[in-house]
């Protein structure tokens, strides 16, 4: 190449015989996009369970933290899965460190998964049938204001009989306080680390989305979760559940709206090819689902559909944001057009000069 | 052993004699990366990967491209003009992504300040793979685990230079100090330019750039991409405090989102 070709203004880039400049992202399917939905439907499960048991609803807070606790396990399972070497999961703990979202977020996952299991005990050693559901607007206090309309006597339910007394008269204050630490703390971390995840990351489809994912990715955890929670609960008590599928399914739109704005040519994965067909099915879902939960108050049925589209665009968009991800690392095109515009912008990336020499 | 250790690739001697990949492959018990022919040029392995230490890069330039002097092309006829070859390696970056990302602590830094997979301790996340702005790492998938050049990390132990550079006939690749080798690469490129080949670049060795600088940098003879290399890479995890901050703004609307539809009923 000489100077004067140089000059010539980005007519044509080259490559090496059109191969990637980047490796693409191993993470294989189903395990991955699983994961982030099961990590985002548990995350914003806890959150929203927490909320329930602070409000009093106690059967949403019941469904809410058996989620949470399930979605944790079986997100962690298919996590594992995804290892080239599973039975060294384990490695992961071995260190703490805060530049790997992979190590943060697996002790994100360590602790989550600990906080929801005993949180989810407790409720469901303290379940009981449930008389009337929750009607009076309720006090936000730590020990839940019951609603008036339930016995005041406590019926000791089944499972607890069966739990060795101290457990049994531990278990709910330590179910309270794990429920309220993972919904303020690991809950809201588990929906939007994986996003960090996949942004720090050389994939130019995930790195220069690193302002939109978080939201879209938290908007989506916040859609699965309702809709779980309007699947799974009676309606009388689900009317939080669907008002955060809403807001989610709203969130998540519009952060993929200002990410296919914002983004340019790295953004181009997201519109074409396989990601964007999947990408489009996703939006269609969510935004049709969050739409008919505002409307299906009255109906069990459209309820029921409107959980299921917005749990498949949950499930989907993950997906879709996989094989963006791919296909970015694997045209030349992503990388190197957007490094050649820096350096013919004169703002080469640079770095401070290392800060320490080697011993 | 106090300096850092690095190799100085010139591309301007390589003959394209692969016995850098061959001599990697024998002393590191490398595996064979399948045999695939891949009909563009004379290079059939592609690409660095888990099981590709060394990558001889062969690219024709055709007779489009203007003739360097002393090669007689008028630029109208058809054919190959010249060949750039290059053997590519991983860089052993300053700021290494991929040792950063490591959530098992698998990669670490050698005495030498080269960066190095422990085998033993690589749980195959595969995080470094996409983390790295150079597709170097990969992940070898009857393995399991990722794999990469190591700087023959056991024969510096020994006092000895890699087998690469100890093979290559050329002096293509060079082994030494760091320091020493930048300015023995700075001196090479001003005689090139004299001797009229003004396209005669350094690629990585500048310990200001997007990775603070490579632990093996290269002289080539055209731009980066046309070896398959990223113009102007940047180490991911530099903007990290930047993803965390819209992360935590993210979680915070998300409680925010879940308060909010619990307040408004009742
Ligand atoms: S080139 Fe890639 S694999 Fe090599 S040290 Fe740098 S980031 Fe790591
Ligand atoms: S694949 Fe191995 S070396 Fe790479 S980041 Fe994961 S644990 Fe570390």
């Amino acid at each position: 190449m000489t100077r004067e070709r140089e000059m010539v203004p980005e007519a044509e880039f080259r490559s090496y015989y059109g191969q990637p400049v980047i490796k693409p992202p191993v993470w294989h399917e189903p395990h991955m996009p699983t994961y982030l939905y099961l990590g985002g439907l548990s995350g914003a499960s806890s959150v929203m369970g927490a909320a329930a048991r602070l409000s009093g609803y106690g059967r949403l807070a019941r469904t809410a933290g058996v989620t949470a606790a399930l979605g944790a396990t079986a997100g962690a399972v298919f996590l594992v899965a995804e290892l080239g070497r599973p039975e060294r999961f384990l490695n992961m703990l071995r260190v703490f460190k805060p530049t790997s979202p992979m190590s943060m977020g697996s002790w994100i996952l360590a602790v989550h998964s600990g906080l929801t299991a005993v949180a989810a005990a407790s409720e469901v050693a303290g379940a009981r049938p449930v008389s009337r559901p929750a009607v009076a607007r309720p006090a936000f206090r730590v020990t839940g204001a019951r609603p008036a309309s339930r016995p005041a006597a406590r019926p000791v339910s089944r499972v607890a009989g069966y739990l060795p007394s101290a457990v049994a008269a531990v278990l709910p204050l330590a179910g309270g306080a794990a429920s309220l630490i993972a919904g303020v703390a690991t809950g809201p971390l588990m929906a939007t680390y994986t996003a960090v995840l996949l942004a720090d990351t050389a994939v130019p489809a995930w790195h220069e989305a690193h302002r939109e994912l978080p939201f879209m990715f938290a908007g989506s955890a916040l859609a699965s979760a309702g809709a779980a929670g309007m699947l799974a609960t009676p309606r009388a008590e689900a009317g939080p559940a669907r008002a955060v599928a809403v807001l989610g399914a709203a969130v998540e739109t519009a952060a993929g709206a200002v990410l296919e704005r914002r983004l340019g040519l790295a953004g181009e994965p997201y519109h074409q090819g396989k990601a964007g067909r999947r990408m489009r099915a996703a939006r269609v879902l969510t935004a049709g689902g969050g739409l008919l939960a505002t409307v299906a108050g009255r109906s069990r049925a459209l309820t029921a559909l409107s959980g299921l589209a917005l749990t498949a665009g949950s499930l989907l968009v993950r997906f879709g944001v996989l094989e963006a991800g791919r296909a970015s690392a694997a045209d030349p095109k992503y990388t190197v057009v957007p490094q050649r515009r820096r350096l013919a912008a004169g703002e080469p990336a640079s770095l401070p000069p290392p800060a320490r020499t080697w011993p | 052993m106090t300096e850092r250790m690095g190799f100085f690739t010139d591309t301007s001697v390589c003959i394209g004699c692969k016995a850098c990949e061959v001599a990697c492959k024998e002393w590191n018990d490398v595996p064979d990366d399948g045999f695939v022919f891949r009909a563009t040029s004379y290079d059939n392995t592609g690409s660095l990967g888990a099981s590709t230490w060394r990558h001889v890069a062969f690219i024709e330039e055709l007779s489009r491209v203007p003739a360097g002097p002393g090669q007689s092309g008028d630029g109208g006829s058809e054919g190959i003009e010249g060949w750039l070859m290059s053997s590519d390696v991983c860089k052993h970056c300053t700021h290494a992504a991929c040792l950063d990302v490591c959530p098992t602590g698998a990669l670490f830094r050698t005495e030498f300040g080269t960066v190095v997979v422990q085998a033993d301790v690589c749980n195959g996340c595969g995080y470094c793979v996409p983390a790295c702005p150079y597709g170097v790492i990969d992940r070898r998938e009857r393995d399991g685990r990722a794999f990469k050049c190591t700087m023959c990390y056991d024969r510096q132990l020994g006092g000895l230079e890699p087998a690469c550079a100890k093979a290559c006939p050329t002096d293509s690749i060079q082994f030494g100090p760091l320091e020493e080798l930048r300015t023995r690469a700075e001196e090479r490129v001003e005689r090139l330019h004299e001797e009229g080949r003004p396209q005669a670049r350094l690629y990585g060795a500048s310990p200001g750039d997007g990775v603070g600088g490579a632990g093996a940098f290269f002289l080539l003879l055209a731009d980066p991409e046309v070896y398959g290399l990223p113009p102007d890479p940047v180490v991911t995890t530099r903007d990290l405090p930047t993803m965390w901050r819209w992360a935590a703004g993210a979680a915070l609307s998300l409680v925010g989102a879940v308060a909010v539809s619990f307040l408004g009923r009742g």
